[in-house]
């Protein structure tokens, strides 16, 4: 496989990691599609970074930290009017089949 | 448009003009055209009469409303509004609307600007055309039939078509710069934590900036010391204060060394005219007194693969908590995953979808160190690359687009083609430093049609971090020169 | 070591700890840090995770990871960053979790559990997620019909300790999480209760042959709301691993979830892919450098840790080891005797040692209270009552559940019961000679006894006339001693 080419079920399983229901139509476009890019986007492998660290932040800046006081925060019904659904005070989802990771 | 926005609010703060009035004429400017340019996801007229009601009522009682009283700005779609409809132009969030206000918003409200409404863009702010919208296209003020760019199509627009005197938007790989140029206006990147990103909804995290839109440098300049200076709710934004640029704008630029990117300006890519417009600012700089010179930053032609890595990436990350649990649009399901599932997919339109993807397998194991981790050691030499030039240069000079504004649907079939407008763009967002577009001079598309007019072209000056005083300097002295000059 | 019929293993178990500091607000805003509101009343954009919110480093959850670091020896790097932990879970706002990957504030420490040198890899900080409640199916996550959320937990700032697999018997993993919780809470950075959930304990158990060196393959045990149940989880575990090793099949590495009405442990992954958290580091954060005076400060606010509590202890209280630990593993017992003994006019620190190890305890234990809410003085007091022979052992024993029960000073008690023993030797001598004369025989057929059975008998008889004389209140010790002299 060239490098920077995704297989159909690569693409299935990237899917999943990131909770989109693909439908296979999209599947269809979305393979060569991001083959292409990636393609292009893995032209940086070319440059040589040895030795060189990465930048997670373009701004030198360390130590930023906030007082430990406590504020009140949002109003319940404010938060909760924006929900989908609600009970009891909570929010809630259809049944979630597992523990947490 | 005649009014500048320093000289609407010296003259509604001296009570020689009322916000209401001012504001009336952008109401009717936007009845009259929006239904063809489309800036607007939505037009806030009520809330903005009262907040100009207000500012009128300060000025009568002796109060001081701010160094913005009274001037009509637009905001991107993207930045949170308390209580007003904050959709990012995406079907995921439509109707939600938040609970609090950005920072930026809280400022240019408490410097007395009247606020009319939420710009279209790209949804999520990916894109370079606002064609990726869930609720339709902005059309290009010049040319109807074309884009006015993107990510912030809409507040570049909006600005270019009077329904307001000054904009924000958020740039990310271009977002400001490139419409600002398409739509013949000054479009703002500040450097990366000169603006607060508390209440910009996220894209890629360590690359958008909130910057303003005007039509002159000078109003620009007014809109970035209101809304710049630290945020403690935000932990990347810069410790200081705003920078004063107004005082220092007039200066002139003897002296200054500016340096022309080779690679970015002699690309092939890069319409004929729009290069020229570079040679000829550079010549009118040194004209003006400033050393001009060609310089060479090679990394810069790998910008846009290690944007097209960490901006997805990134991103992928970000639009993770849109899953139909809290807020915005919910699509049922057999259980919580089937839920998040089809909501995700019903919800993104498919740029996003593409990014999300592509940023999901960059980090994913077995490929980070190859992909992400790659691109964020590119970024570093970029960075360096900057740096040796700047040592060198006071600041640079660049196109902002490689071209006038396309035509709609002119490069929607091919994700790449679309991306490459983002060229000469990306690397200041790589390198966190400050950059902007300054409207030189108009050109012909390469696909006119007999009897089309011509269409603005940018140039685009660059500093390095916290280099805005130069920067702005720079560019007005460009805007000077500018053919039809200001 | 666990032997079966063919092969003696060797058991390793590693613990996973997290820890709810006890911050007055979350780690990344200022939302309240309590446990038990309404629920989704301690929320805001930012642990919502909003769209356009930011996070912001709480300083104090550093500095009590500073504090951590000191107390198990931890190193400090000059440099540690947040990651982003991303999967999909109702439970947290952003799908991403903000953790700490490759580069933790501290690692490589260690804790002293009975002797031994547990290793501890890495302590650092995290946020911790809402709750969820199942509705549906009696509560359990797998029959729920739909679920609840509530965020008040979300952004709660947690430090998650992993220790090396250093630790062999369950026993040991007991005593760690002992220790490790006297430790915490000793250094102020946790109120640690297991039952509310401020401290959490996974463990990972594997076996391997005896003699290897070799790691065998561990699972990962969850859902331990006790000591207990950790014992008796990892005992299980244990079992059922020989077993399949035994019977030559492998065991698979999984999460196991501790099932405490079955005394089981049950397979929890459910059958989705193997979870890859896409780690990166957090951009909306930027790192922590901890300087030289941060450090110098946490290290002058150190507080006297339970080892060096326990050796001092001992040492000025001539103390058993035994008895040293209940007093500092029991929270705020140690502080309780100590108190005591500062009021002491008379009696020993050992004599307080002595009712607080058995009486005191005992009472607390009984009515699950806190020694918070003993007054120290009152045992103090009747420490004194004792040793100045106002009353005996015996009678203290009911006079101190008395005094706390009701909140009395003993010396009221033994006031108002009138049960101040005689301790005047000329009082009790004359008791003694009343009590010979009318005797007289006893005290002879003692005089002419044979043996020291004999002896004895006739010895406490006449110390039973004695105290009956004194309707039980004479002072023991001081009777005997008049008896021995008169009896010669």
């Amino acid at each position: 496989m060239s490098e920077g080419s995704l297989t159909r079920a690569e693409v299935e399983h990237v899917a999943r990691l990131a909770r989109l229901a693909l439908t296979d139509d999209e599947l269809d476009a979305l393979t060569p599609e991001l083959s292409k890019i990636l393609e292009h986007a893995a032209q940086v492998s070319a440059l040589d970074t040895e030795g060189v660290p990465p930048t997670a932040h373009p701004l030198p800046l360390v130590n930023v930290f906030r007082p430990d006081v406590a504020r009140p925060g949002l109003a319940r019904d404010e938060v909760l009017a924006e929900a989908p659904a609600a009970e009891d005070g909570r929010f809630r989802v259809p049944r979630i089949l597992g523990e947490a990771p | 448009m005649a009014d500048s926005a320093i000289a609407i609010a010296a003259d509604v703060r001296a009570g020689r003009r009322r916000a209401r009035d001012v504001l009336e004429q952008h109401l009717a400017q936007i009845s009259a055209r929006e239904a063809d340019v489309h800036a607007f996801n939505l037009v806030t007229a009520d809330d903005a009469r009262a907040r100009a009601d207000e500012i009128d009522d300060a000025v009568s009682r002796g109060d001081d409303p701010g160094p913005l009283a009274g001037v009509p700005i637009a905001l991107k779609d993207n930045l949170c509004t308390r209580g007003v409809a904050t959709t990012c132009s995406s079907r995921i969030l439509d109707g939600w609307r938040p609970p609090y206000d950005a920072t930026v918003v809280e400022r240019v409200h408490d410097a007395g600007a009247v606020i009319v409404g939420k710009t279209n863009l790209d949804e999520f702010a990916m894109g370079s055309s606002t064609e990726n919208s869930a609720f339709g296209a902005t059309r290009n003020p010049y040319d109807l039939s074309r884009v006015p760019g993107g990510s912030s199509g809409g507040s570049a627009a909006a600005v270019a078509a009077g329904f307001a005197t000054l904009a924000l938007g958020s740039d990310t790989g271009g977002s400001v710069r490139q419409p600002a140029s398409l739509c013949g206006v000054v479009g703002v990147k500040p450097t990366y934590g000169a603006v607060s990103r508390y209440g910009l909804v996220a894209f890629a995290s360590s690359l958008d900036q909130i910057g303003p839109f005007a039509t002159s440098v000078g109003d620009a300049a007014q809109l970035l010391e209101v809304i710049a200076g630290h945020d403690p709710c935000d932990s990347t934004s810069i410790a200081e204060a705003a920078p004063a640029l107004l005082a220092d704008l007039e200066r002139g630029v003897e002296g200054l060394r500016v340096g022309v990117v080779e690679e970015l300006t002699d690309n092939e890519g890069i319409q004929d005219d729009v290069k020229a417009a570079v040679e000829a600012a550079a010549d009118a700089l040194a004209a003006a007194g400033a050393k001009t010179d060609r310089v060479s930053v090679p990394s810069t032609m790998y910008g846009l693969s290690a944007y097209y890595l960490i901006a997805p990436a990134e991103a992928s990350s970000n639009l993770a908590r849109y899953d139909g649990v809290r807020y915005g649009l919910r699509v049922d399901g057999a259980d919580i995953s089937d839920m998040n599932a089809r909501t995700r997919d019903s919800g993104f339109g498919v740029e996003v979808k593409r990014r999300i993807m592509l940023g999901t397998y960059a980090l994913s194991a077995g490929y980070y160190d190859a992909y992400y981790g790659q691109a964020q050691r590119v970024r570093t030499l970029i960075i360096r690359e900057f740096e040796r030039a700047y040592e060198q240069f006071d600041v640079l000079l660049a196109p902002t687009a490689p071209t006038v504004a396309f035509e709609l649907g002119a490069k929607t079939a091919d994700p790449l083609t679309m991306y490459l407008n983002d060229v000469c763009t990306i690397p200041s967002n790589l390198a966190g430093h400050a950059a902007m577009s300054v409207p030189f001079g108009s050109a012909l598309a390469s696909d006119a049609t007999s009897g089309a007019s011509a269409l603005p072209i940018g140039v685009q000056v660059l500093a390095p971090a916290r280099g805005e005083p130069v920067m702005f300097r720079v560019a007005r002295a460009v805007e000077q020169a500018a053919p039809g000059g200001a | 070591m666990a032997a079966t019929a063919t092969q003696t293993w060797e058991i390793v178990i590693g613990l996973e700890v997290h820890c709810e500091l006890a911050t007055a607000s979350k780690l990344f805003c200022a939302c309240r840090n309590e446990f038990g509101d309404e629920p989704n009343t301690n929320v805001c954009p930012v642990c919502l995770g909003l769209p356009g919110s930011l996070p912001v480093l709480n300083e104090r959850a550093v500095e009590y990871a500073l504090r951590v670091a000191e107390a198990l020896h931890l190193d400090v790097p000059e440099h540690s960053i947040f990651s982003r932990k991303n999967y999909f879970y109702p439970d947290m706002p952003k799908n991403y979790q903000t953790s700490q990957y490759d580069e933790p504030i501290t690692r490589d420490g260690w804790l002293d559990v009975d002797g031994e040198r547990v290793g501890v890899t890495r302590a650092h900080l995290e946020e911790d997620t809402g709750k969820s409640l199942h509705v549906g199916g009696g509560g359990r996550i797998h029959d729920a019909d739909h679920s609840l959320v509530d965020y008040n937990r979300a952004g709660v700032p947690l430090l998650e300790l992993v220790s090396e697999p250093d630790i062999r018997p369950a026993e040991q993993a007991k005593r760690s999480v002992e220790e490790l919780r006297a430790t915490l809470l000793a250094i102020g950075v946790s109120d640690v209760k297991m039952e509310e959930g401020s401290l959490r304990v996974d463990a990972n158990v594997s076996l391997r042959p005896e003699g290897s060196s070799e790691f065998g393959t561990r699972t990962e045990i969850k859902n331990l709301n006790s000591l207990r149940s950790l014992v008796r989880a990892v005992e299980f575990e244990v079992k059922r691993q020989s077993g399949l090793l035994e019977s030559g099949e492998r065991v698979v590495q999984e999460t196991r979830h501790w099932d405490e009405d079955g005394g089981r442990t049950i397979s929890g992954r459910s059958k989705e892919e193997a979870h890859d958290y896409r780690y990166f580091p957090e951009p909306d954060l930027v790192p922590v450098a901890p300087t030289d005076e941060m450090r110098t400060r946490v290290r002058g606010s150190m507080p006297e840790l339970p080892a060096a509590r326990r050796a001092r202890l001992i040492d000025q209280w001539d103390i058993k080891d035994e008895d040293a630990r209940v007093l500092v593993d029991v929270p705020g017992l140690a502080d309780y005797a100590e108190r005591a003994v500062a009021a002491l006019t008379s009696g020993t620190p050992k004599d307080v040692a002595n009712w607080v190890r058995q009486d005191v305890l005992g009472y607390l234990n009984e009515r699950g209270l806190s020694p918070a809410v003993l007054a120290p003085e009152m045992l103090a007091e009747l420490v004194g009552l004792v040793a100045d022979g106002t009353i005996s052992r015996g009678q203290a024993k009911d006079v101190l559940t008395e005094s706390m029960a009701d909140e009395k000073w003993p010396r009221d008690i033994v006031e108002a019961r009138g049960l101040a023993q005689v301790s005047d030797t000329g009082e009790l001598g004359a008791v003694v000679d009343a009590v010979f004369a009318r005797e007289a025989d006893t005290v002879e057929q003692y005089r002419a006894a044979t043996d020291d059975k004999d002896r004895k008998k006739k010895r406490n008889a006449l110390m039973g006339k004695v105290m009956a004389e004194l309707k039980g209140k004479g002072n023991p010790q001081l009777v005997n001693q008049l008896l021995d002299e008169r009896l010669g």
